[in-house]
């Protein structure tokens, strides 16, 4: 069908010789979809549109999950027993035997250090292994080595090491930070403190040292083989010997290692030892995880 | 009901660690940015803390530290929560290492941290894919 344009079209409708209905059955109008050519912007206005519907519905659902949520944890907080109360369902009998045999039958002065590394020793173990699960993850999600090397980012880093007030200031702290560490380390079953806070407070001191000597400096200091060596050891170490006691404890095998003395530094048996290997850990992962978010390996 | 919100003054410390949490929570819902979600989650780790040590406070007592021979509950406070925050707190640390790692990875991939355009980002290119 030949095109008629405009003003052939009117020429036609003056002289009446114009039917519609012919042009109607003839020329449909073409579907708009079969000739618009694909366009890359069409697609992505519609999913900025879906998304901003569904961020809309989302907000709403969870404003009112959010409010649900205040709102059922206030009145289960309203319906607690009172803050200090002494008749509260939560100081039962196990705490009580936690408290009243657990210097004689583990030799820990601190009641929390004999129930964490005595009572329920495999659940710190588990808890040391969660670590160093976290410390594998960030290895393998983190280390720029090799192919990935490319995909690292330089950051300009201040030169603290210049800076005579803080070199000056950090030779003096870090044998502090390093010997309070030691301290609480040792004397985790005498005083408030342990493996945990020990082993955090002496990765602060590395976590310093790195920062104000530099990265070069520190991983020159401190070698990656030690760091894994250390937690390895401490790890395997850990399990080893607390299999020991559950064996001889499980068995009512004769068991080697005494509670001694209460109150003395080598006391408690196995829970000093513990308690350093943690700290170990403790320590290695933290300076690793320092170490790999600032510079992508150890 | 009066008798229902009888510890609500008393347990103001406890009403406290639900509005941290509550708040981390909404951190975790409303933010666009991958980062403060993570910060987000770690209030919320803060406030389950501030819980537990509370519950375990009784009024008057001692820390559960033996020193001078006497053990008997009626003079320290319970230790158990102090175990279960000490728990918490290591799996915490582990869990927000993970996940910063994680949003390092994803910045690197995708050079932003936006919610939106991450999704529109993984949406297009899953369609790419596909054709």
């Amino acid at each position: 069908m030949k095109k008629i344009d405009k003003d052939s079209l009117l020429g036609l409708w003056l002289t009446g010789d114009l039917n519609l209905t012919d042009r109607l059955y003839t020329d449909p109008l073409p579907h708009p979809e079969e000739t618009e050519k694909y366009q890359p912007g069409h697609d992505r206005k519609t999913a900025v549109r879906v998304t901003r519907c569904f961020q809309r519905v989302y907000t709403v659902c969870a404003a009112l999950l959010c409010m649900v949520f205040a709102a059922v944890m206030l009145l289960t907080v309203a319906n607690l027993p009172p803050y200090g109360a002494d008749d509260a369902p939560t100081v039962n009998e196990v705490a009580e035997r936690y408290v009243e045999k657990g210097t004689e039958e583990t030799g820990a002065v601190n009641t929390v250090a004999g129930m964490i590394l005595d009572y329920r020793a495999f659940d710190t173990l588990g808890e040391s292994f969660v670590l160093f699960t976290a410390m594998c993850a960030v290895t393998v999600l983190m280390n720029l080595r090799g192919k990935h090397r490319r995909l690292r980012v330089e950051t300009e880093t201040v030169d603290y090491h210049a800076d005579p007030i803080v070199r000056t200031m950090c030779k003096f702290v870090i044998p502090v930070i390093l010997v309070f560490g030691i301290y609480i380390l040792l004397n985790g079953h005498l005083s408030p403190g342990g493996g945990f806070s020990g082993g955090a407070i002496l990765a602060s001191a590395f976590i310093i040292f790195a920062m104000v000597w530099g990265e070069e400096r520190a991983s020159r200091t401190i070698r990656v083989p030690v760091i894994k060596g250390v937690t390895l050891c401490a790890l395997g170490f850990y399990a080893l010997s607390k299999t020991y006691s559950f064996f001889t404890g499980a068995n009512h095998l004769h068991s080697i290692i005494s509670p001694g003395v209460p109150g003395r530094i080598l006391s408690a048996g196995l829970i000093l030892p513990l308690n350093v290997a943690v700290g170990f850990v403790v320590c290695c992962t933290m300076y690793s995880f320092y170490m790999y978010f600032r510079r992508g390996e150890l | 009901m009066p008798a229902m919100f009888a510890n609500i003054a008393s347990n103001y410390e406890e009403a406290v660690a639900v509005i941290l949490f509550c708040i981390g929570f909404c951190m975790l819902l409303f933010s666009r940015n991958l980062l403060k979600k993570v910060i987000g989650l770690d209030i919320m780790d803060t406030g389950v803390f501030l819980l537990l040590a509370d519950r375990g406070y009784i009024t008057g007592r001692a820390v559960p530290i033996i020193t001078d021979g006497v053990t008997d509950m009626a003079h320290y406070i319970n230790p158990i929560p102090a175990g279960l925050v000490l728990t918490g707190i290591v799996v915490s640390v582990s869990v927000s290492a993970l996940m910063l790692s994680l949003t390092v990875r994803i910045y690197k991939t995708y050079r932003t941290l936006d919610m939106d355009k991450l999704y529109l980002m993984i949406s297009n290119r899953r369609k790419g894919g596909r054709a």
